[in-house]
């Protein structure tokens, strides 16, 4: 056994976690075991050790048994370590001197009906965490001030209402945004269920606010380009992609006075580039010099540099007194400095064409709900007038199939998951035919109607009185009639147990929503993981749905997984709060896992700094000799460094060489020299 | 070959934002598997010394894990790398003393990924019980 500087006096204490942990393994005789072990001068156990009297009984311990050191057996660190180490605080120990061993997550919950085999794990396990806590040293947390601004990735309606809230908190908020205009994906809708509220009209107050706000910094046209720092000090640069137009601003600093885009639009009428306009899904046609829609925020127009040909019919159009255009304008790079950040990257919809069964992108008459929600819209392109797009005709038999792509396992672009908001949406649609359009008949497949919010079931029950049919029966395929450009929708009626055959005019697919294209290299910037479906991870499905595993960086919208507007926007103002508790409280504590050079043993050989990603290792001159030092504010506290030294002179604060090695020994020698 | 009542020493070094996060997962989701495996807990798989792995080997271990983040997920950038980098190094290591390869193991478990630990957990149990006791504790005493 390795040698301790002070006599180990160890206090072990086990969780019943109520039968949790009491259900599967023998609490009895792990305590009987821990009693036994070396260094463990007390062993008791609770229901609930996490309870206050739960912690008091370890409080109590400390000063009773003159502990140095404190072992809780119960669930998984990744929960309850804060609570136990402030208990070991508060019984005077220093909060380092603590080590969990993980008998519930990891052993009792996973064995559930092996006795002997969970038991004897638990014991094991407190034997490798005394082992450890046996050599545990007095440690003291690193405070760094935080950063008084925060970044929000995505200006769609969930980063703008986080962007508002923080700024009002009065936070100096960069709100960053990939496409032209802030606005997202809401700007595309027509009307918002369940109350049909025009969406624009409730977007657009919000996308001026973000505009006006002294507190806000906004980037449109701008990617993040990369990440450093940790939480209170990020480093970001933000590549602002070429536009092609001056702002105001920009005009005057290059000595153009009163110049700039105004937005009249006079570029665009001379633009001789016609290109389908990605925000009405392509049904419409945009020029190379663009506003993405009639209300964008910035007024600002843009240049596509993949279709300009450079022609400069537009720099004269636009004349010699606002001089807004440079064709050669080039992306620019800015560095910001922010305490924390706000992801809020939204979503795109899967390939659906890729589902051949329902002829997307093969018969005209098959259209993609967010192309209803265009082709509807009174200031989309038929000015809001429901059209077939094969004849123009207008459409009285529309099929709606739902769950396309959703709730699917056969695999290929198919998620298995519930997409969330297109029951709702097809519900709006129909309710919206059944009112523009006299006598047309929406007919709805669905498999069920997942109405689930407030007022929800409420406007479901609506649109069927209303004559909506509904048809439960996952969609098998969709023909075409080649002469009529008519639809005939196979199904099985599963509640008259038939196939049926129905002639539409029209169809529209709910198409599943998946994670966006570039939310993985994003995630793979900030540090943040993935669910198993590709959606980033929150911190806790329950206890911290805002958060992430990486400090300081946060989540908001469908980026964490699909959810209608008012969910989005309620995430949103979860996570501006979280992400304004540490600027508002000035500093934060990092876990002290520094890494130290031992300088006797060092040689100085300079292997070490390659390994580490941060750069917080350089080689100095100390006393003669060159040897490896620390930047303690770079160092993270991954160990890689530690892990790879020939020499074992890296020393990694609580999890050092000796105290890995003695957990190893523990388990495989069980106190005995081989 | 083995006795049926031997219980494999397995030692798994595992770190603390994918793989253990993905193990608490498994427990929250009462995926059941073999209680053979020991883990201990790090910050990075990149903490992992080759010479912890040998230690274990020494002790007597009859098996051991290693497992971290996917490429690209580490929690510290690149971690991960560079571990996996040391396993080759190390299995070279293991098949020149004449120890099975096979008795070390890297894995990559997200911390989504209960049920893949539930299957890796699985897996490392049953390769190393068709392996048998390391060869490593005859010559020992």
């Amino acid at each position: 056994m390795a040698d301790t500087k002070e006599e180990s006096r160890i206090g072990v204490f086990i969780c019943h976690c109520g039968t949790n942990i009491a259900g599967s393994l023998s609490i009895e005789d792990v305590k009987k075991y821990a009693e036994t072990l070396d260094g463990v001068v007390v062993a008791d156990d609770y229901q609930y050790m996490c309870s206050t009297p739960g912690q008091s009984k370890i409080i109590d311990a400390i000063k009773e048994h003159n502990l140095n050191g404190v072992v809780v057996a119960a669930c998984s660190p990744r929960l309850h370590e804060p609570t136990f180490r402030t208990a070991t605080e508060e019984g005077g120990l220093n909060k380092f001197r603590f080590e969990m061993a993980n008998i519930r997550d990891q052993n009792s919950w996973v064995h559930m009906h092996d006795w002997e085999g969970a038991t004897e794990k638990a014991k094991d396990q407190v034997l490798i965490a005394v082992a450890k806590c046996r050599m545990l040293e007095d440690l003291q947390p690193k405070s760094v001030p935080v950063e008084h601004a925060a970044l929000v990735l995505g200006a769609g309606i969930g980063g703008m209402q986080a962007a508002l809230d923080l700024a009002s908190a009065g936070i100096k908020t960069y709100l960053v945004e990939k496409l032209p205009t802030v606005g997202g994906r809401m700007s595309q809708l027509d009307k918002t269920f369940p109350t049909l509220d025009c969406s624009q009209c409730i977007l657009t107050p919000k996308m001026v606010d973000v505009g006006r706000h002294p507190n806000i910094e906004l980037r449109t046209y701008t990617e993040v380009e990369k990440v450093e720092g940790y939480i209170g000090n990020f480093t970001i640069t933000l590549r602002k992609k070429a536009r092609g137009v001056l702002d105001p601003t920009e005009a005057e600093a290059r000595g153009y006075v009163g110049g700039g885009c105004n937005g009249c639009g006079d570029c665009a009428e001379v633009c001789p580039v016609i290109k389908p306009n990605p925000f009405e899904m392509g049904m419409a046609p945009r020029k190379a010099i663009y506003i993405y829609h009639a209300q964008v925020m910035p007024l600002l127009y843009t240049i596509d540099f993949d279709s300009c040909v450079k022609c400069g019919l537009c720099v004269d159009a636009c004349g010699p007194e606002k001089r807004a255009i440079d064709l050669e304008s080039v992306d620019t790079f800015e560095e910001i400095k922010v305490g924390t950040c706000i992801l809020a990257i939204g979503y795109d919809y899967i390939p659906i064409e890729e589902k051949r069964e329902w002829g997307y992108k093969q018969f005209d008459n098959v259209i993609t709900g967010l192309e209803f929600e265009r082709l509807i819209c009174a200031s989309g392109p038929t000015t809001g007038h429901l059209i077939r797009p094969s004849d123009g005709q207008t459409p009285m038999k529309v099929g709606f199939v739902l769950c396309a792509g959703s709730r699917d396992n056969t695999g290929g672009v198919a998620k298995p998951y519930c997409s969330r908001f297109c029951c709702m949406y097809c519900l709006k649609h129909a309710h919206q035919i059944m009112e523009k359009i006299p006598g047309a008949v929406p007919y709805l497949f669905y498999m069920d109607i997942r109405a689930f919010g407030k007022m929800y079931e409420e406007f479901y029950y609506r649109v069927q009185s209303e004559g909506a049919k509904f048809i439960r029966g996952r969609v098998a395929n969709i023909l075409e009639d080649p002469t009529t450009k008519n639809l005939t929708v196979y199904t099985e009626d599963t509640l008259l147990g038939r196939p049926v055959a129905m002639e539409m005019d029209m169809v529209v697919l709910a198409a599943a929503v998946q994670p966006k294209a570039d939310a993985e290299k994003i995630r793979q910037m900030f540090g943040v993981s993935k669910s198993q479906d590709g959606w980033l991870l929150e911190a806790h499905p329950k206890l911290n749905p805002c958060g992430t595993t990486t400090a300081g960086i946060y989540l908001a919208g469908v980026c964490q997984g699909p959810k209608d507007i008012p969910d989005t926007v309620a995430q949103a103002e979860g996570a501006a709060s979280a992400a304004s508790i540490p600027i508002h409280t000035g500093e934060v504590q990092l876990e002290p896992y520094f890494a130290q050079c031992n300088e006797e043993i060092c040689a100085g050989c300079g292997m070490c700094l390659n390994q580490c990603p941060y750069g917080a290792l350089a080689l100095v001159e100390k006393n003669g000799r060159t040897v490896m030092e620390v930047t303690e504010a770079k160092c993270k506290g991954c160990g890689t460094c530690g892990g790879f030294c020939p020499g074992g002179a890296i020393k990694m604060q609580h999890f050092t060489s000796p105290q890995i090695c003695a957990q190893i020994d523990a388990f495989l020698l069980k106190g005995e020299d081989y | 070959m083995t006795d049926e009542n031997w219980n494999p020493k397995i030692i798994a070094i595992i770190c603390n934002w994918c793989s253990y996060a993905g193990a608490d997962l498994a427990g929250g989701a009462r995926i059941q598997y073999p209680p053979d495996v020991r883990a201990i807990r790090v910050m990075c798989t990149g903490r992992v010394d080759p010479l912890f792995i040998m230690k274990a080997f020494q002790d007597g271990a009859d098996g051991m894990l290693i497992s971290g983040c996917h490429f690209g997920d580490c929690h510290y950038l690149e971690g991960n790398y560079k571990c996996a980098k040391r396993m080759f190094l190390v299995k070279t290591l293991l098949k020149n003393i004449g120890l099975n390869d096979k008795r070390l193991r890297m894995t990559f478990v997200s911390a989504s990924e209960g049920a893949k630990w539930g299957e890796v957990m699985e897996d490392v149990v049953k390769t190393v019980k068709e392996l048998g006791p390391s060869p490593i504790k005859k010559y020992q005493r």
